[in-house]
């Protein structure tokens, strides 16, 4: 593995995952035959490459489709439509059988370092388990290999018999991210990997997380609601609103020139801690201030005609009303997806 | 809500018709195979063939299982004619059938037993809603207290004694020793107050049994209750307990509640089997004994029909009731 | 166990802890009493496993029209001492082993840990409300919106249905709901998320209380909708001129709302002062973690994060002395004779003018000063 590289002009990289307008509905049926009378259009439309070595972060509020995008691209939902592919093989309907070999390359850390462990079995059973699903013994034995990693991952080699509840909730995290780790995958999707940890105890997982990419040369897509979070990990960003990526380009880009108004308000509202700032904020006259969006996220079921952000967007004309905006390139490497991008080039 | 009841209600007639195929297959279908002949049943062993095959055209027991099935079906909406070995008889709508024992006509019969079975199921329901429910309440109340720790036990003993236990024990002290109550059951038409002395000792009995459930899972559900965030929210409003209770835990307890009654009444309809048998009421867990005893298939698909429709309408009660009771439900 | 002989740590009946064990109340006694005072509170509860202490001596006090933000992370006892000062664990224990509470609150002039309870239920929702962190399961599922803020006006207020109604629309109308005449008769499950801590905040608001408790207001919410209550909140503070404490564990948040700020680690006050102080010349160890763990982003952070070490502590087993002793990277700076088993009080910094900006931490002033300054600054 060559330690990751900042991302090259994109053109030369081969993409790690090469994900094309990816669409999954969720179907609601209805009545005694099961009517089918709507769909939730939890993604609708994604288009993005991974590459190796980087951290995709996918950030967006609830019911914006990213943790259903992150299922999706580790195959865990079937897509509704779209192509899927990692290195360069196409995955998007491949069954159980045809992804087994894919399974070892792409793992998942999920939120819920509680409800992800099983309660009954011991750690050292939860992160060999990897090996016994895909009929591995690694050099040494099982049982060396998982105290390996439990040391990779800073805990204790020699918990390797404890159990779950037995780990404080950090810990258990870093157990989830030994499991995942077990077959030295060349992708981990982590779905709001720190959002249910304390603030101290992110930290450590956020560091560790890092390291291990130095170390193992791993490709992150990061999904969080977080932006602080995002905006530490991250290579690139993806920022969803509704099933769609409304502006996608690299970090420093993102929090220095955003260009839909849906990123520029969502970065608005993070709650600086800096006291100082909300009082020199409100003398200036609020210039510079917060942008508060009015209402709600619509509902993903009946998604608004256009753009889907119109609804709450301070400059929607009758065009977002009427036609859905094209995620394209305004700037190299800054896509975005708005009838009337801030910060665009003159 | 109009569009929901109307198709629950289009279900519960499918279902009753599944209801009904399984069972008629299961009576008049398995008898061919073990080699019984419902037509001998009917007559009895010794008679001659002449007179069983009559009866066999008569009841048609010899047509597709299908066409009987039809013919059942038929008989029960627009009435039924008996025809074959000489001679016709009408059975007018709903037709169940007449009973291979008696001779008697299934429906009627039915409907004599049914008030008895209503009147034991009803009483005793009242009792223990009232007496479970209050004991459970008190019971989560005073957690952990003497009072709590002696009805959990006696709930636990209600759990487990058999009816005839206790039907027997009550039978033995209050009805031969004290000689506080009537033995027999009277319709309320007849005399209310010997309905009341009859039932009084069923009621209680299959009462204590149901209470003690009641009991157990009110308690279990107020204290869960009890630790939901919106009542900690009552409580810093500045509600008085009381009305904590009473009010906002109450409204979620009885919902588990609620469903478990509908459940319990619309089987206890077909026939709270033991208690009438310990107390010899005639209703129709009685029947449902007799009939089983004497091979009556008649009989038995007709009991079994009453339940199966008694189970699925207390369900179709409980649905709507939860739609009133939980907005959830009314809205989605 | 060692902890058993340290003197401080033994949690008796209020007699064994006079007033002098208390730390300095916020000034001297001289001071007229502040509009909340809260003076050496102490919550435990017993449980099979031991003796858990929630909060375990903590004072503050806080005047009208201002905001104090209680920071901490999970089990630092912050959600503890709120439902402390409704009086909430008193109530409806219900055969639950009664929780030890001593120390005194003093509201409004009047000492709440003395009072007739029923006094204490009548202040409740009218002179001191709450605002709980997630409101779809704060709010009764079976009665609708405009039912429950009805019921809490009526509460208090001997009114007719009708004027109690009139009140929740108004109310939901100013918290920001569309349409309020029509959705006051709507279900919580009816409503989104913000809505519900809308109107939530309605119905804490419906009695004008002079003092809000908001915890974890905004922690189920999303960001957009977060700023949009944070919003909402310091307007209505401003609007109504009550107290306010918000609890959280977002050191944003608090930065957004708070004048002052009070860290809490393991039961006890660690730092508390103006916002501007603590965030911007923090005194703690456990600030500076804090601080150190939190991605910023407001600023390009090419610096990896300052985590601190281990994990909270058990209730249980509080450490004898400083509770942070053990996750602290200074705990081996020599501290003039001072034991690892000797816990820090809260004291005053000097030099910061308003006297109101304290510490619990046994390094000296002037190396606290210039760690932050030369070691923890300088990352962040």
């Amino acid at each position: 593995m060559t330690i990751p590289e900042q991302p090259a002009p994109s053109d030369e990289v081969v993409p790690l995952l090469k994900v094309a307008g990816l669409v999954k509905h969720f179907p609601i049926t209805k009545g005694l035959l099961r009517r089918q009378v709507g769909a939730v259009q939890a993604v609708d439309g994604l288009t993005f490459d991974v590459r190796p070595g980087e951290t995709l972060g996918v950030v967006g509020e609830s019911g914006c489709g990213k943790s259903t995008m992150g299922r999706l691209i580790t195959r865990l939902l079937e897509p509704t439509a779209g192509t899927i592919e990692f290195e360069g093989k196409d995955i998007t309907h491949l069954g159980v059988a045809g992804m087994r070999p894919i399974r070892r390359d792409v793992q998942m850390i999920f939120q819920d370092p509680y409800s992800s462990l099983n309660p009954r079995h011991t750690v050292g059973t939860i992160v060999g388990a990897p090996f016994k699903l895909q009929g591995i013994t690694p050099e040494g034995g099982v049982k060396k290999e998982v105290q390996r990693l439990l040391g990779l991952v800073g805990l204790n080699p020699e918990h390797y018999n404890r159990y779950p509840h037995e780990f404080s909730g950090g810990q258990r995290q870093r157990i989830g991210i030994a499991r995942a780790l077990a077959l030295k995958p060349k992708l981990v999707v982590a779905d709001e990997p720190v959002s249910a940890l304390d603030v101290s105890i992110q930290a450590q997982v956020v560091n560790l997380l890092d390291d291990l990419q130095d170390e193992l040369g791993l490709t992150y897509v990061i999904i969080a609601h977080d932006l602080s979070v995002i905006r530490h990990v991250s290579d690139r960003i993806a920022v969803m609103y509704l099933g769609k990526v409304v502006e996608l380009t690299d970090r420093t880009s993102l929090y220095a020139t955003p260009m839909h108004p849906y990123t520029k308000a969502l970065l608005s509202a993070v709650p600086v801690p800096d006291p100082g700032r909300r009082k020199r904020g409100a003398a200036s006259g609020g210039s510079g201030g917060r942008i508060l969006l009015k209402g709600d996220v619509p509902s993903p079921i009946a998604p608004p005609s256009g753009c889907r952000f119109h609804t709450r967007c301070w400059k929607a004309t009758e065009v977002c009303r009427q036609q859905e905006p094209p995620l394209q390139a305004l700037r190299t490497g800054h896509q975005v997806a708005c009838h009337h991008p801030e910060n665009a080039p003159a | 809500m109009f569009a929901y009841i109307v198709r629950r209600l289009f279900a519960v007639i499918v279902m009753l018709l599944v209801v009904t195929l399984v069972t008629f297959g299961i009576f008049f279908a398995i008898p061919k195979f073990t080699g019984t002949d419902p037509a001998t049943l009917y007559v009895g062993k010794q008679a001659d063939p002449a007179t069983i095959e009559g009866i066999r055209q008569k009841l048609g027991l010899g047509d597709p299982i299908l066409v009987q099935f039809w013919d059942f079906v038929h008989g029960i909406f627009a009435g039924r004619d008996y025809t074959g070995g000489g001679t016709s008889d009408h059975c007018p709508a709903p037709c169940f059938g007449y009973s291979f024992r008696t001779e008697q006509a299934i429906w009627p019969e039915l409907m004599d037993r049914l008030p008895v079975t209503l009147s034991l199921a009803g009483g005793a329901c009242v009792l223990w809603v009232l007496g479970g429910v209050a004991t459970g309440v008190v019971s989560a109340l005073k957690r952990g207290s003497l009072l709590d720790r002696t009805a959990m036990t006696a709930a636990l003993s209600g759990v487990s004694l058999p009816i005839y236990f206790t039907g027997l024990v009550s039978l033995a002290i209050f009805h031969y020793w004290l000689n506080w109550t009537d033995g027999e059951y009277v319709d309320f038409a007849d005399d209310p107050g010997g309905w009341f002395g009859g039932l009084i000792l069923p009621w209680v009995t299959l009462a204590f049994l149901y209470a003690a459930m009641y009991a157990r899972l009110t308690r279990a559900t107020m204290l869960e209750i009890l630790g939901e965030d919106y009542i900690r929210t009552a409580r810093a409003k500045g509600l008085r307990e009381p009305v904590v209770i009473g009010k906002h835990a109450m409204r979620s307890t009885m919902t588990p509640i609620l469903t478990i009654l509908g459940m319990d009444l619309g089987a206890l309809v077909g026939g709270a089997i033991l208690t009438e048998s310990t107390f010899n009421l005639p209703g129709l867990g009685a029947a449902a004994v007799k009939a089983i005893g004497d091979r009556d298939l008649p009989l038995i698909l007709g009991v079994t029909l009453i339940t199966s429709a008694a189970v699925i309408i207390a369900n179709l009660v409980v649905d709507l009731l939860y739609a009133v009771i939980d907005p959830r439900v009314r809205l989605s | 166990m060692t902890t058993a002989s340290v003197p401080e740590d033994t949690p008796g009946p209020p007699a064994t802890k006079s007033g002098a064990v208390g730390e300095p109340v916020g000034g001297d006694a001289t001071t007229p009493t502040a509009y909340l005072d809260v003076r050496d509170l102490r919550i435990h509860f017993p449980t099979d496993d031991g003796l858990v202490k929630s909060v375990d001596g903590l004072s503050f006090r806080l005047e009208k029209g201002r905001t104090l933000g209680i920071v901490g992370e999970s089990g630092s006892g912050k959600s503890v001492t709120s439902l402390g000062i409704m009086g909430l664990h008193t109530v409806g224990q219900y055969g639950r082993r009664k929780a030890r509470i001593s120390g005194e609150i003093w509201f409004n002039g009047k000492e709440l840990m003395s009072a007739d309870p029923d006094e204490v239920r009548r202040m409740r929702g009218r002179e001191m409300a709450m605002i709980f962190q997630d409101p779809l399961s704060a709010m009764h599922p079976y009665f609708t919106v405009g039912a429950q803020i009805i019921e809490a006006y009526r509460v208090h207020h001997a009114v007719d249905k009708k004027t109690a109604r009139k009140r929740a629309v108004e109310l939901l109308d100013r918290v920001g709901i569309p349409q309020p005449d029509r959705r006051v008769d709507d279900y919580p499950h009816q409503f989104s998320g913000g809505m519900r801590q809308r109107a939530m905040i309605a119905m804490a608001l419906v009695n004008n209380p002079e003092l809000l408790i908001a915890d974890e207001p905004t922690t189920a919410l999303d960001v957009t909708v977060q700023a949009q209550i944070l919003d909402l909140i310091r307007d209505l503070q401003q609007e109504f001129g009550s107290a306010v404490i918000i609890i959280t564990h977002d050191l944003g948040v608090v930065a957004e709302l708070a004048d002052d700020i009070l860290v809490m680690y393991g039961g006890r006050c660690v730092e508390r002062g103006p916002a501007e102080q603590v965030f911007h010349a923090p005194q703690h160890p456990y600030t500076w973690g804090l601080l150190g763990s939190m991605p910023r982003i407001d600023r390009e952070q090419t610096e990896r994060l300052i985590p601190v070490k281990g994990s909270p502590p058990s209730l249980i087993n509080v450490p004898s002395g400083c509770a942070f002793n053990p996750r602290c990277p200074y705990a081996d700076v020599p501290k003039g004779g001072v034991t690892r088993t000797h816990r820090p009080e809260l004291a005053p910094v000097a030099g910061e003018e308003g006297g109101r900006h304290h510490s619990a931490c046994h390094l000296s002033q002037e190396e606290r000063t210039r760690i932050w300054t030369e070691e923890i600054a300088p990352k962040l």
